[in-house]
């Protein structure tokens, strides 16, 4: 099992590490043709802007949305997360469409306003750490999506199908649950 | 990790080191209007340095460069929805704290601009906002860290549109990086006192490698090859001064430095970033500057 990055810009390190750190091999996947070879993909915090842009340029945003949540399970932090959505607001920007959700980028304001804080997920009992940077709010779901965290009420760890989106950094902490559970999403084995 | 740096687990220092690391692989562009801070988003610059002037007119025009004005920094800001970055004199911890309650996302503290203090930097462990520093070698480096920087940039020669002095300091930096790495233990307390740099992150880059902030290169970067070059001597991102908006076509010229700075390791892609390009700047040989006349010497 291979797990591909999309490694054009962004915190794509540091999901290699911590995917790594569980056993699982990983490829970074900047063309087209990188795809072929990976079971799954994760895309990285960063820009969303600048990666949506090389996804267009490269010829990576067809592939993707066609083959998202069906034969590619797809793990989105953050800008990744946004990248994902079917509605993108603040402003309005192109996105793959996955999961069924409308994001609001830079909702909580610029960096001053980053923090990191605990928060309970529906994958343990025991409260995991969750760094935001810049983030993104999932401001609507549809019927088809499985909340899996809440912070002030809002989603911030979704699921639909294959596809898993958050809105803060886990592959910023030590803490491998969400990371673990995205490696069983993709050997299909919830 | 053996041990941790007693400031790497504040969860303060954690979200300032974050928002680095989402730069990682990107374009930071000089802009000094909301139009150019446009054209460096649409062209996928992943963050911008609002200022007043380009390094490369603060060296034509001289006076004293300052922190560029609220005005314009929030113009930038409503004009874009990337990081926007914006520098503070070094040692002008006023200034800094102006950017601040301006809410920018990173304060470049920067020896661009004319420095007001020649003794101290900023201490930036005192600020919520992430500061990223220049530096020429790895003592500067990790004293910049010392006080809260989390980033560093080379310093290169702003404003010169040559890649010689960026490439020193990228080399410098990473050479000696690799040389602590083979020291004994005993060695690294002789290490701290040569590079004049404190003993625990010394300790943290001999067992490491590498520093323990993002490690960027700036100052010279004007063609796609020599953003491809930084990235393959070890920067982990790429800052353009004046190269994009004082080049012939500044819309082409930024969407092909940051294309061959993402792909830096595969020639085929840089050459397609290289073809079809205007005018680079000119660019000064920066032997024939006069010592004076150099930025790079600014700060410690």
């Amino acid at each position: 099992m291979k797990i591909g990055i999309l490694a054009v810009q962004g915190d794509f390190e540091a999901h290699q590490k911590m995917i790594e750190r569980l056993g699982a091999e990983t490829a970074f996947v900047k063309a087209a043709a990188d795809l072929e070879a990976v079971d799954a993909l994760v895309l990285p915090g960063g820009e969303s802007t600048t990666q949506l842009q090389f996804l267009n340029d490269e010829g990576l945003f067809q592939p993707i949305a066609e083959r998202g949540g069906k034969t590619l399970p797809i793990f989105g932090t953050c800008a990744g997360a946004i990248l994902l959505a079917k509605e993108v607001k603040n402003p309005a920007q192109a996105s793959l469409g996955l999961v069924d959700m409308t994001v609001v980028r830079n909702a909580y304001g610029p960096q001053i306003e980053s923090c990191v804080t605990r928060g309970i997920t529906t994958l343990s009992d025991q409260p995991i750490e969750m760094v935001f940077i810049r983030a993104p709010m999932i401001e609507r779901v549809g019927p088809g999506v499985e909340v899996m965290a809440r912070r002030d009420d809002k989603p911030i760890l979704v699921r639909q199908g294959r596809i898993l989106a958050a809105t803060f950094h886990p592959e910023l902490t030590e803490d491998a649950t969400i990371h673990s559970y995205f490696l069983k999403l993709v050997r299909d084995e919830r | 990790m053996a041990e941790e740096l007693t400031f790497s687990t504040d969860p303060q220092w954690r979200v300032k080191v974050g928002l680095a690391e989402m730069l990682k692989g990107g374009v930071i562009m000089d802009v000094t209007n909301a139009d150019q801070a446009r054209i460096a988003e649409k062209a996928g610059a992943c963050a911008v340095m609002a200022l007043e002037r380009v390094p490369a007119d603060i060296r034509k025009e001289g006076g004293v460069a300052r922190m560029a004005s609220p005005k314009i920094i929030r113009e930038i800001q409503a004009a874009v929805t990337i990081p926007v970055m914006a520098k503070a004199r070094i040692g002008h911890f006023a200034e800094a704290q102006v950017l601040e309650a301006l809410a920018v996302d990173f304060i470049d503290e920067s020896e661009v601009l004319t420095p007001a203090d020649e003794e101290n930097h900023i201490w930036k462990q005192s600020f919520r906002i992430p500061f990223v520093c220049g530096a020429r070698n790895l003592g500067e480096a990790l004293r910049r860290i010392a006080e809260g920087a989390a980033m560093i940039r080379t310093k290169g020669e702003a404003g010169s549109g040559n890649i010689v002095e960026a490439v020193r300091h990228m080399r410098a930096i990473v050479g000696e990086m690799k040389r602590l790495t083979l020291l004994g233990e005993e060695e690294l307390i002789g290490a701290s006192k040569q590079l004049g740099a404190p003993l625990d992150l010394v300790r943290w880059v001999a067992r490491n490698g590498k520093l323990p902030v993002p490690n960027f290169s700036a100052g010279g970067v004007a063609t796609p090859a020599d953003a491809a070059l930084v990235v393959q001597l070890g920067a982990e991102a790429v800052f353009v001064g004046s190269g994009v908006f004082k080049s012939s076509d500044p819309e082409r010229r930024a969407h092909a430095i940051v294309k061959a700075t993402t792909h830096a390791r595969d020639p085929k892609v840089v050459l397609e970033a290289s073809e079809e390009l205007g005018e680079a700047m000119k660019g000064l040989d920066v032997r024939q500057l006069d010592e004076k006349e150099l930025l790079q010497t600014r700060g410690w």
